[in-house]
């Protein structure tokens, strides 16, 4: 995929390697980078996702790192239907309906 | 150019700070381990009524006090005769991004903006970021909101994603971490390289941008009921919460109120684990935050925190994931409030609160927050099933398992709370002071004394105790 000059894009670039995390983080995290993700606009006339590139944040910072993702979309939502929840509540509407008053 | 290594940046972190905040802090350390913190607040701050001011240019506070009758006439229902207190919610979603945390952001910004800065930069994953955001955009000013976002794989919390997106809809730049407090080190480098102001959730002016949410309790709880309440809950995580809202009351005149904490039991999950880092579902408000911060407020990214809710609290309560969710659902369909969950976490405390009241007495819970995509209880359990997390009904004092098991309670006479005892605080605070190698002076008990909201001879008591405990773990 690719991205053209003015572009939104999300980049992505490792800030410290494993080896130099700080002393006192836990194992797990120790053994992985301290990575950071920013999003801005396409500073090179063209680039492909992978490439190594420079963009300007919002804030008007200028940030190079690897392009990740082209115009990325919020992709969290609603989640999904959750049974023990909805028994939840309708119960609770059964009670303020009057139909339970021997919950105890 | 500066050497932009680790080790560099935090050795110029004092240096930094000072550039980035507006505050000198060493004219306010005393001796020993002292420091004057009503001084700190006095020079640094504002009064209310200039708070209020500040506010109200950026649409800020006056919220709504709702009573929740139905939860009240529930909780009656399950309660022995003539017990069931009256709760009230103070409904802090109806500020401009959505939280209480605009009060925080709206002081901050605002001095920001009189001493000059350009922008400003907050490190939060939390709705901080979303008010930052919004505060700077009204204040013309630009906004970076550093977050810790993503776990090694690169999977995001729904709720701070959310949070990602929000700031970027008011038009901040958001840089997302993976997991890890270094998140402080690029923090410091951002401050560094772009001279914004460092809009810290401890500096005075955040704190004092609540005072303003206990000060409108107080005037509401007068027009509402006559007079003022006996019990506020407030969420308790870096302690601002807490701390904001009691100085308020204060000022205004309800000495009397109980003040009390309410957290999310999180205890066993590492916080800067990547692992543990998505097996929970909730980002703030949790053990993982409160009770550090509790007992070793200076711990945060200012010399002197101006959180120190051990100077404030009267008892400190914990409830479990599951039963705010089912909190959460309560408030939709009894109140016909859809709000964010993390924002309920007092308000579970309140309902186990209110069952052992006479009915005569009143609960204020101090905030709500807002919701939406990521922000909903289906979104967290969603998040929490994928990431191998068991969701079941049940007991969720005997059933909850923080990083295992959310137990969604049967009935909400299931929900209750679990007390930390205040004491057991102030002897952990006591421990990391001599953890530190500090040796106490004899001005330093009246310090301890407001510091841990008890006076000197219990001081001196607990202190002793701690020593004992430090002495024989030495030997």
């Amino acid at each position: 995929m690719s991205a053209i000059k003015g572009q939104w894009v999300q980049i992505h670039r490792v800030i410290l390697t494993a080896g130099e995390r700080a002393p006192s983080v836990p194992e797990d995290t120790k053994e992985v980078p301290l990575e950071l993700r920013v999003r801005g606009f396409l500073l090179e006339e063209k680039s492909e996702v992978g490439e190594t590139v420079t963009i300007e944040t919002p804030s008007g910072r200028k940030v190079s790192g690897k392009l990740e993702a082209v115009e990325p979309a919020h992709t969290h939502n609603f989640g999904d239907y959750i049974p023990e929840l909805s028994e939840a509540g309708n119960d609770l509407t059964r009670w303020l309906a009057g139909g339970d008053n021997d919950e105890r | 150019m500066k050497d932009r290594s680790y080790e560099a940046v935090m050795a110029r972190r004092k240096e930094i700070m000072k550039a980035s905040v507006g505050v000198d802090y060493e004219r306010y350390e005393l001796d020993g381990i002292a420091f004057d913190y009503e001084r700190l607040m006095k020079d640094t701050s504002y009064p209310i009524a200039a708070i209020r001011r500040i506010q109200s240019e950026t649409g800020v506070g006056n919220t709504p006090l709702i009573e929740l009758k139905n939860i009240t006439r529930l909780v009656r229902s399950i309660s022995k005769s003539g017990y069931g207190a009256r709760i009230f919610l103070k409904d802090e979603a109806t500020n401009p991004s959505g939280s209480f945390k605009d009060r925080r952001a709206s002081v901050s910004v605002s001095r920001a903006k009189e001493l000059g800065y350009k922008g400003v930069i907050a490190a939060t994953s939390g709705n901080y970021g979303a008010a930052v955001a919004s505060q700077s955009m009204k204040r013309a000013l630009k906004c970076i909101v550093v977050q810790e976002c993503y776990d090694s794989r690169g999977r995001g919390q729904p709720e701070i994603l959310e949070k990602a997106r929000a700031c970027e809809a008011y038009g901040a730049e958001v840089a997302q971490l993976s997991v890890g407090p270094e998140l402080f080190y690029y923090f410091l480098l951002l401050l560094e390289e772009t001279g914004f102001f460092n809009a810290s959730l401890y500096t005075p002016y955040a704190i004092a941008g609540i005072e303003s949410l206990g000060y409108e309790i107080v005037e509401q709880s007068n027009t509402l009921i006559g007079r003022n309440p006996d019990y506020v809950l407030a969420t308790h995580a870096g302690g601002g919460n807490l701390t904001g809202t009691a100085r308020g009351l204060l000022r205004a005149g309800a000495d009397k109120t109980k003040v009390i904490g309410v957290s999310v039991d999180l205890s066993g999950l590492h916080m800067a684990s990547d692992r543990d880092f998505n097996r929970k579902s909730f980002t703030t408000g949790h053990t993982g935050f409160g009770i550090p911060f509790a007992v070793l407020p200076d711990r945060s990214d200012v010399p002197r925190n101006a959180a120190r809710a051990l100077r404030y609290m009267d008892r400190y309560l914990l409830v479990t994931q599951g039963e705010v969710f089912y909190v959460t659902e309560m408030l939709a369909r009894l109140e016909g409030l859809q709000r964010g969950p993390a924002g309920n976490t007092s308000l579970t405390a309140a309902i186990a609160l209110a069952r052992e009241l006479p009915e005569d007495k009143t609960i204020v819970v101090q905030e709500t927050e807002y919701t939406g995509a990521g922000k909903l209880p289906s979104a967290q359990l969603t998040f929490a099933r994928e990431n191998g997390i068991e969701i079941v009904r049940g007991d969720p004092i005997i059933m909850d398992s923080p990083g295992k098991r959310i137990a969604i309670p049967e009935s909400y006479s299931q929900i209750a709370y679990k007390e930390v005892d205040v004491n057991d605080l102030r002897r952990s605070y006591i421990r990391q002071l001599m953890k530190q190698g500090a040796a106490l002076i004899d001005s330093d008990f009246d310090f301890l004394s407001a510091e841990l909201k008890t006076t000197a001879t219990k001081v001196r008591e607990l202190v002793k105790e701690v020593s004992n405990d430090v002495d024989s773990e030495r030997r």
